[in-house]
């Protein structure tokens, strides 16, 4: 094969190919395939129940797949799975500590437990915790950490080997957004660093903020592999429209089926309308004039990105919308 | 010899596992460091048993062929300690679970058998610890054995061998729990086990069908065991051949726990599905 593009000689880091995995009747994976390219960061993104967590745990030699292969920097993550542990990092959705050993001691089991020599456990802990703006708490127990600084040290635990690659399972779920801006910065400071990543989300602005590429996950298989920007792109711009009297619901509904081609989404409870635009062939002041002309009263009027139910709705063509619970930590395996 | 093709030489599956267990054991001393709590606890638990069995129930069980109840009660008190020695392990293994942290040791290039038996011995240590001062307890309210050196060894032995066996029905059933709030529940399982016995009450005016549950509960036999090895009173007058050979029985019962359940955990640890 000849191409001009260097990325695309480039041989995968991660490699999924097939991947089945059933827990009684729940077909968990389902012919999961997908490439991840060395130094970048790839979201699995999807929904509650779809099959990011089990896929992490196959990757992660956790989990033995019904059939398919998955190779971890050429390693086969089944016939050798120790050369695939020496390779990675692992982050769970729970900050998986000793909450009654303090940071410091935390790290220094797990490098221990990786092998380091005492004196080398001792300085990675060290430098780590000096590294993501934890020197001072280090000393103390984990459980008067907060939400953010606990999913800090379980980042930071996942590299004290400095993985090729890290996978790090809805690392913010649960976390308020400071937090998760924390967390997202520490991420964005080891990709500058050449680490790969693989990265599990139910929100596909995270996966937006951090993945070059973003494979979207549902019923355990891959329904889209793209970048952020083309994701988006196919899918479009969405528009709402509020009306002031339901009877008008008809006619914005008409005026902007003309206007965009698509078929607008009426929602009648909340009078509102709608509909995919793309900006470029119609500007936003051409919609706001045609409904100013066709005498509609106007209470709100919203031009944004697509919701994640909508993505799925879009790439799935499923009608039924997906169930956002975020409290939830429900994991994909029974 | 061959050299080897590879990254790094490997130490060997041995010293892996031995340097793995020292550092498992090394968290749970660190741990303990933090816990002063737990050491506590560990102390009041059998002073409240002596006080509680000791002066307030044993002021009212008179022991056949005579003597002091709290010379009676104390090897109770051990075996029962021995008994319990399961429901710790199994909430603290649970716990590491639904944290994620067992996942994460076996995502690492550790020896995945590290896990139980690092644990194993901490725990061991955890239980030594309870039992040193639990006998200290009873010491310091009148216990004391009657006999010499060896056989009082040879009766903590069986303590810690029967303990151990505990340990590791303890570390299955909390690798096959996911949740702690179940370990809870289940955890309260061994008042029957140590209840059932002649842990506090001779066996010999229970109904002749309780009193075979109880003449053949392993906990009976380590009682009966530590009572003829301290050379305290109150030993069974029952024909069953667990009473007959308590120290028999209970080196079966331990070393029949451990050779099941030792073998179980660690199969569970390397296997990929949990």
């Amino acid at each position: 094969m000849h191409s001009d593009l260097g990325e695309e000689m480039t041989e995968p880091i991660v490699r999924v190919e097939g991947l089945n995995k059933h827990f009684g009747s729940t077909q968990a994976l389902r012919d999961l395939r997908f490439d991840v390219a060395p130094g970048t960061v790839c979201g699995l993104l999807g929904p509650n129940g779809a099959g990011k967590t089990t896929a992490v745990r196959v990757l992660a030699t956790l989990l033995r797949p019904d059939s398919g292969t998955a190779l971890i920097a050429g390693h086969d993550v089944v016939r050798d799975p120790m050369a695939v542990r020496k390779r990675i990092g692992l982050a769970g959705q729970h900050a998986a500590l000793d909450e009654t050993l303090t940071g410091r001691e935390n790290l220094r089991i797990f490098g221990r437990l990786y092998h380091l020599s005492a004196r080398s456990a001792r300085a990675r802990a060290d430098e780590l915790l000096e590294r993501f703006d934890l020197a001072t708490a280090g000393d103390r127990q984990v459980k008067g950490y907060s939400g953010g600084m606990r999913r800090r040290l379980d980042l930071i635990a996942s590299l004290i080997v400095a993985p090729d690659v890290l996978f790090l399972d809805e690392p913010t779920t649960g976390l308020d957004p400071r937090s998760r801006n924390e967390v997202w910065e520490a991420v964005r400071g080891l990709v500058t660093d050449g680490t790969t990543v693989l990265l599990t989300t139910q929100y596909l602005d995270e996966a937006d903020q951090l993945a070059n590429n973003i494979v979207v996950i549902d019923t355990g298989t891959a329904v889209a592999d793209d970048t952020p920007g083309n994701l988006k792109a196919t899918i479009g711009a969405h528009l709402d429209v509020t009306v002031e009297h339901v009877d008008q619901l008809a006619t914005v509904a008409r005026e902007l089926r003309t206007l965009t081609g698509a078929e607008p989404e009426v929602v009648a409870d909340e009078r509102r309308v709608t509909s995919v635009l793309d900006t470029k062939t119609v500007p936003l002041p051409k919609v706001t004039l045609m409904l100013h002309e066709s005498g509609v009263a106007i209470s709100d009027l919203a031009l944004r990105h697509p919701t994640l139910d909508e993505v799925f709705l879009r790439l799935t063509g499923e009608q039924k919308p997906l169930a956002h619970n975020e409290i939830e930590m429900t994991e994909d395996r029974t | 010899m061959t050299s080897i093709a590879g990254p790094r030489r490997e130490r060997g599956a041995l010293y892996d596992l031995l340097a793995d267990s020292a550092t498992m054991i090394l968290r749970n001393l660190l741990r303990f460091k933090h816990s002063p709590g737990e050491i506590i606890g560990t102390i009041m638990f059998p002073l409240a048993m002596i006080l509680i069995f000791g002066y307030i129930f044993g002021s009212a069980i008179p022991i056949p062929g005579g003597g002091n109840y709290r010379e009676f009660l104390m090897p109770g008190l051990f075996a029962m300690g021995a008994a319990a020695s399961f429901a710790g392990i199994m909430q603290k293994m649970a716990n590491d679970n639904q944290l994620g942290v067992m996942d994460r040791f076996r995502s690492m290039p550790a020896s995945r058998s590290a896990v139980p038996v690092g644990t194993s011995g901490a725990e061991l240590i955890n239980y030594t610890l309870g039992l040193v001062v639990t006998a200290l307890c009873g010491w310091a309210t009148g216990w004391t054995a009657h006999t010499g050196f060896w056989s009082v060894a040879a009766g903590f032995g069986v303590i810690l061998l029967f303990a151990f066996g505990m340990i590791w029905l303890g570390i299955f059933l909390g690798s096959l729990v996911r949740n702690v709030t179940t370990a809870e529940r289940l955890a309260p399982l061994f008042m029957p086990l140590t209840m059932i016995s002649n842990t506090f009450v001779p066996t010999g005016n229970m109904p002749a069908w309780l009193r075979a549950i109880a003449d053949w509960n392993p906990v009976s036999a380590l009682v009966e065991s530590c009572r003829a090895l301290f050379g305290n009173p109150g030993l069974s007058s029952s024909t069953a051949w667990s009473m007959q050979h308590p120290v028999a029985t209970i080196l079966l019962w331990s070393i029949a726990l451990i050779a099941v359940f030792a073998p179980l955990s660690v199969r569970r640890f390397q296997k990929m599905n949990l």
